[in-house]
């Protein structure tokens, strides 16, 4: 086990869960909590079906349907896509089939996976939890390992509860002192990846330290965890702290009365070890940080509002030159344009980076008292059902509706371009989304990503704009 | 799953960075309940215009390369999503053998479950075994598992690290979830002790 080495969280979690390290230092690590949804898994049930086998832990399994639901009214009643309804009941029948707890799409607790797993107490710090699909990062805002795996080993996990896995490298990203006026944790996920780049984290897990990362509620920790993949990290982590003890208290399946208590106890011994050693640090000073904005295709291409779209003949590394050309190509913008300057078809607020009631409510204090600008298709999309319920409670449906924004139920929506919810070939999107790839909001679409407050101001005036002047 | 021994082929240059998993294979291709017929639309935003036209500069729509089952491109070669559709596409389409610089971590065990062979080489040797591949019909490389090297076209060896494990299971086209479940009794150990320790892990139940 442990030999009084000071140790990083990821070591203390992972050390906990290997059931067996083979002699090539590969290890079988046990999963507590399993996600499924109806993209990734017909092929991995399909296969226990092929092999006789069974689910060996449905209690520490939960399936959901997200990815391909249309966020329409009427979809509990009919999905009109042929291929998404067949994914959807396939899963319902794969669920039926082999005793897998399940949200329906007409239950308030469905939801995108990566926030319905927090939300409902099932993502619990000391946690293994995998889910194929990369942003599973996100559950690591609670202090849990959490990453996205392939169908095979969705497969794997349902049929043996365990993985086989070689150990990530550690990093810490440390940012220290407080984020400025007008900015948030999106902001800083977007800085950090600009200065990390989309492969800096290639290998690691991404430990979040420093006063800036501290001061973030949870749905913020959540946005920075989330977008770990995009840094090339399988997993990011925050160590737990008051701050998610009190988040997790009562929600419905975390334990509760004594049975919390103990966990607490237990949740406040995951920290890194002072001395504990990382493969690599970066440092980020928060004041720095300013809202940012994309410019191309890879979530690195990334400059603030004030910024200018580069230039890359001022770029020295022949296959980074035509790469940036490639996707100034794509976004059709020129070198020099100021960000200020790029004008925008619609707006999308949700997903898994950005979908939480908080998120909503920054939006919605940028959109009080304003219009949609005429011409713009602009959205919101809850994360959950339980996330619309609230946002609903405090009027902000009503004040979305009334500026021109449409308000839908919840999923993935125009996150990835495979429901109904799509950007149409040429389109320019600001979204709060995690990937600008190409085709990404759909084929030939262009997406500027950001963050929600950002999101609002843009869907307000029409083009990209800094939220700072909005007060 | 098909073993991976020795494979002599075409191989195709991508010579692009960042070669991300939306471009492999859009989402909107995801919507299938089945592993096969994914590499019709392998790199489908390269490969077809907008009206679903093939692009004919594109060197997976020219000869010798319709045939490649080797491709090589540059750094963080599936970055991304999970989406083990990647790799099925690749597969389908007859790929087998993806060589770069490095690859995104989850694209790249997925290539493992696949018997696909994802090769890490330094960017000068990519770049080196691109001009190779440029040369078409004529100049196949040869990719040897076993011991360990990739054989350019005038016969220069060029060895990659693989780990071990997963050199044994792609020699021999193994399923590990075989593996794993003769393993139960630990993972029954494991289960007994993690209840007696964390006896507050709720289960999951609606």
């Amino acid at each position: 086990m442990t030999d009084g080495t000071p140790r990083t969280l990821f070591d203390k979690i992972w050390d906990a869960h290997v059931v067996e390290r083979m002699e090539d230092g590969t290890c079988l690590v046990y999963i507590d909590r399993h996600l499924v949804h109806e993209v990734t898994s017909p092929q991995a049930f399909e296969g226990l079906r092929q092999s006789g086998r069974r689910v060996r832990r449905p209690d520490a399994t939960i399936a959901v349907v997200d990815h391909n639901v249309p966020t329409d009214a009427d979809r509990a009643v009919r999905i009109r896509e042929e291929d998404s309804r067949i994914q959807v009941e396939t899963l319902e029948a794969n669920v039926r089939e082999f005793g897998v707890p399940y949200f329906p799409i007409a239950d308030v607790r469905q939801g995108i996976v990566h926030i319905i797993g927090p939300e409902q107490g099932i993502s619990l710090p000391g946690m293994t939890i995998v889910c194929g699909d990369s942003h599973t990062s996100t559950h690591g805002a609670v202090g849990a390992l959490a990453f996205g795996i392939g169908t095979s080993e969705v497969e794997h996990v349902l049929a043996t509860q365990t993985l086989l896995q070689r150990p990530a490298k550690n990093m810490l990203v440390r940012v220290e002192g407080a984020l400025p006026f007008g900015t948030s944790a999106k902001d800083m996920m977007l800085a950090i990846i600009g200065h990390i780049g989309t492969a800096g984290g290639n290998g690691h897990v991404i430990e979040y330290a420093g006063e800036a990362v501290r001061a973030l509620d949870m749905a913020g920790r959540m946005t920075i965890c989330n977008m770990s993949i995009e840094a090339g990290a399988r997993a990011g982590l925050i160590a737990p702290d008051d701050t998610t003890f009190n988040w997790i208290r009562g929600r419905p399946f975390a334990p509760s009365g004594e049975a919390f208590d103990r966990a607490v106890e237990y949740w406040r011994t995951l920290s890194s070890d002072p001395g504990a050693l990382y493969d690599h640090t970066a440092v980020l000073q928060a004041a720095d940080i300013a809202p940012m904005v994309t410019w191309g295709t890879s979530p690195e291409a990334v400059t603030t509002i004030t910024g200018a779209v580069p230039n890359p003949d001022e770029v020295a590394d022949e296959a980074r030159r035509a790469q940036m050309r490639r996707m100034l190509d794509y976004m059709a913008l020129a070198p020099g344009q100021k960000m200020e300057e790029i004008a925008i078809d619609a707006v999308f607020i949700g997903s898994c980076t950005n979908g939480r009631l908080e998120d909503i409510r920054a939006a919605a204090k940028v959109v009080a008292g304003r219009h949609v600008a005429s011409g713009v298709r602009a959205m919101v999309v809850p994360g959950s059902g339980v996330v619309k319920q609230q946002a609903e409670a405090e009027g902000l449906d009503q004040l979305f509706k009334e500026a021109g924004f449409e308000w839908r139920e919840a999923g993935c929506s125009m996150c990835l371009g495979m429901n109904p919810d799509k950007l149409r070939p040429g389109e320019r999107c600001a979204s709060t989304s995690n990937r600008n790839f190409e085709g990404r909001q759909g084929p030939g679409g262009r997406t500027h990503l950001l963050s929600p407050a950002m999101a609002a101001a843009a869907a307000v005036t029409g083009r990209l704009t800094d939220v700072r002047q909005f007060g | 799953m098909k073993p991976f021994t020795t494979l002599t082929a075409i191989a195709a240059p991508l010579p692009l960075a960042n070669v991300d998993t939306d471009k492999l294979i859009p989402s909107r291709f995801l919507k299938t309940i089945k592993r096969s017929g994914l590499g019709k639309n392998l790199l489908d935003p390269l490969r077809f215009d907008a009206d679903g036209r093939e692009i004919p500069d594109f060197v997976l729509n020219r000869e010798p390369y319709r045939r490649a089952e080797i491709l090589i491109a540059f750094e963080n070669f599936g970055c991304g999503s999970s989406r083990e559709h990647a790799p099925w596409a690749l597969l389908d389409f007859g790929i087998t053998c993806v060589i770069a610089p490095d690859f995104a971590d989850i694209f790249y065990n997925n290539c493992f479950k696949n018997g696909i062979l994802p090769i890490a080489l330094p960017r000068v040797v990519c770049e080196q075994l691109m001009q190779d591949a440029a040369m078409g019909e004529n100049a196949r490389l040869t990719v040897d598992l076993q011991r360990q090297i990739v054989v350019r076209p005038n016969g220069e060896e060029i060895s990659f690290d693989i780990d071990p494990f997963r050199k044994h299971l792609l020699l021999n086209g193994l399923d590990d979830i075989g593996q794993t479940m003769q393993r139960a009794p630990a993972i029954d150990a494991f289960e007994a002790r993690e209840r007696a320790l964390l006896p507050w892990m709720p289960p999951i139940t609606v």
